[in-house]
């Protein structure tokens, strides 16, 4: 993979990640401007799971960098792009957080302090924004020799921990009866099983290349 | 105060343009034209296919009728809906109720009455006048409306079924049909949709047997041709499409009381004090507000305090949620 098409798809996957985001701004603007429910009739819903679906999607497809480059060994160029997925995720994440911290919250400590302590879904939810927050910062190269690739590497494994979070945070949010968070889980399932599998496959073929 | 006498009914106040989506108008002006417009209401152009244009109902004022509200768009009370016979989504109620076929339609009346019978429904819509009832709309899930109901108390139906004394619930029973509801059993809930309410409680002069919202016939993903609405509940306790009523001695099994009883009492009065356990009920998210407006303090009894405070006097309504 050439330099000019990992720049080209760079510029690619920014724009895949930012349009979501104009085009909320843009509908939010509207929805200020000229039409009141250019998000739908309930405007914060919309919102709420726009940006909580988007951070799910984008961790898990974080996550689907190592084991699809290990499927496919001439996919190795794609790890380039975990960082930039990664954090996206977190951008995401804080978006969401921000809605609920505005629109639930009213940025109401007491109210918070209430629903941490109450209501099991957005300390799942909290947890998991809590947890991409070390990854977030030691997303720089100069972190990763600092900590020594091992000590990164485990570190990171976080993000399982924070995408299993978030999950089990859409799940308790949702009605009971309700199944649209079984998508996201069941690909979430996948790469967990898809780590240990292909990690075993690798050591029984050593000749296939190893990387971290 | 919302004793107070109403002036005229929203369905000839309000004016058209008010409760349209502006581009839903601007579209349906430009795809069918001026003169059309005039003449009809342009969110029915919008209505998806299969459903029929709405039959209006001759509606007159009711004291009981909630005023210094305003009243949410039609558009939004037509495509934000619960009615899981027709899909989980708020918007597959309107996209998939147009298999509904509200005729012909009739109502069982059964268990603790002088003799079981059976309404039909345009019987049930000549029963009494027509009334048009602004009520506050609460839904568990912490959103709310404000709807322009036509219909009229729900105890002059039930005088009509002479219930026996021994009887001290009603239940409610919802058509369950997949041939006219696909999708109901993509949702896992015990069908049909059972709902019920303590006798006095039905026979509160609020509780309204509902026809119709802004002066037309209920579209069918509002709970066509005829449900209930208790404006004091959770929305959830308000069956909809009814083909079914049954009078009896002890508190009937409900659908989402069975579901999850942590969650949905049998009672389920909006109560901003008791929350439910995966969220506050203190706030609501008031639909078609503007996304800085929405959020809304939650009233006791949905403001109908003054009303229905008295039916539970002495009750811990925290045990009773």
């Amino acid at each position: 993979m050439s330099k000019r098409w990992i720049v080209a798809l760079k510029v690619l996957a920014h724009a895949a990640c930012l349009g979501p985001v104009v085009w909320l701004l843009w509908h939010l603007y509207l929805s200020v401007t000229s039409e009141p429910t250019a998000l739908g009739p309930d405007p914060t819903h919309t919102v709420t799971f726009f940006t909580g679906r988007g951070t799910l999607r984008l961790l898990v497809i974080t996550l689907a960098v190592t084991p699809v480059r290990r499927l496919i060994p001439k996919l190795i160029w794609l790890v380039r792009f975990r960082r930039l997925l990664g954090l996206y995720a977190f951008f995401y994440a804080c978006l969401h957080l921000m809605t609920y911290v505005w629109l639930y919250a009213g940025f109401s400590w007491s109210a918070m302090v209430d629903d941490i302590s109450q209501r099991r879904f957005i300390t799942a939810g909290l947890a998991a924004w809590l947890m991409l927050v070390p990854l977030a910062l030691t997303s720089t190269a100069w972190s990763i020799r600092k900590l020594g690739g091992k000590n990164w590497n485990r570190l990171h494994w976080l993000t399982y921990c924070a995408a299993i979070a978030g999950v089990v945070h859409y799940w308790w949010g949702v009605k009971s009866g309700v199944r649209t968070p079984m998508g996201i889980t069941v690909v979430l399932a996948v790469l967990l099983l898809a780590r240990p599998i292909l990690a075993a496959r690798q050591r029984s073929a050593p000749s296939v290349q190893r990387s971290a | 105060m919302i004793l107070k006498k109403s002036e005229i009914p929203t369905s000839e106040i309000t004016p058209k343009q008010a409760y349209m989506n502006r581009r839903a108008f601007m579209a349906a002006a430009a795809a069918t034209g001026v003169a059309a417009i005039a003449g009809e209401r342009v969110s029915r152009m919008v209505r998806p296919a299969g459903v029929e244009a709405a039959e209006k109902l001759t509606v007159v004022n009711s004291p009981l009728s909630t005023t210094g509200v305003e009243v949410t768009p039609y558009e939004d009370i037509t495509h934000y809906n619960n009615f899981y016979e027709f899909g989980v989504d708020k918007g597959d109620p309107a996209k998939n109720a147009g298999t509904l076929r509200t005729r012909p339609w009739s109502v069982k009346v059964e268990g603790l009455v002088k003799e079981p019978k059976t309404f039909d429904i345009d019987t049930l819509l000549k029963l009494k006048p027509m009334e048009e009832r602004v009520y506050r709309f609460r839904c568990v899930e912490a959103w709310s409306m404000v709807i322009p109901w036509a219909g009229y108390s729900l105890s002059e139906f039930i005088n009509a079924c002479e219930p026996l004394p021994s009887a001290k619930y009603v239940q409610f029973l919802s058509l369950a049909d997949s041939k006219q509801e696909p999708e109901i059993y993509n949702a896992h809930l015990n069908w049909p949709y059972s709902e019920g309410l303590r006798m006095d409680e039905a026979m509160h002069p609020l509780t309204l047997l509902t026809f119709g919202l802004y002066g037309e016939v209920l579209p069918n993903q509002d709970g066509a041709p005829v449900r209930v609405i208790v404006p004091w509940k959770y929305g959830f306790k308000s069956a909809k499409s009814i083909v079914k009523v049954k009078f009896v001695k002890s508190q009937p099994s409900t659908t989402w009381n069975d579901m999850a009883p942590q969650e949905y009492g049998f009672y389920s009065n909006v109560n901003p004090n008791v929350d439910h356990p995966r969220w506050s009920q203190k706030t609501e998210r008031r639909i078609g507000f503007p996304i800085w407006k929405q959020r809304q303090p939650t009233l006791m009894f949905n403001g109908y305090g003054d009303q229905v405070a008295q039916l539970y006097a002495g009750m811990d309504l925290k045990k009773n949620y």
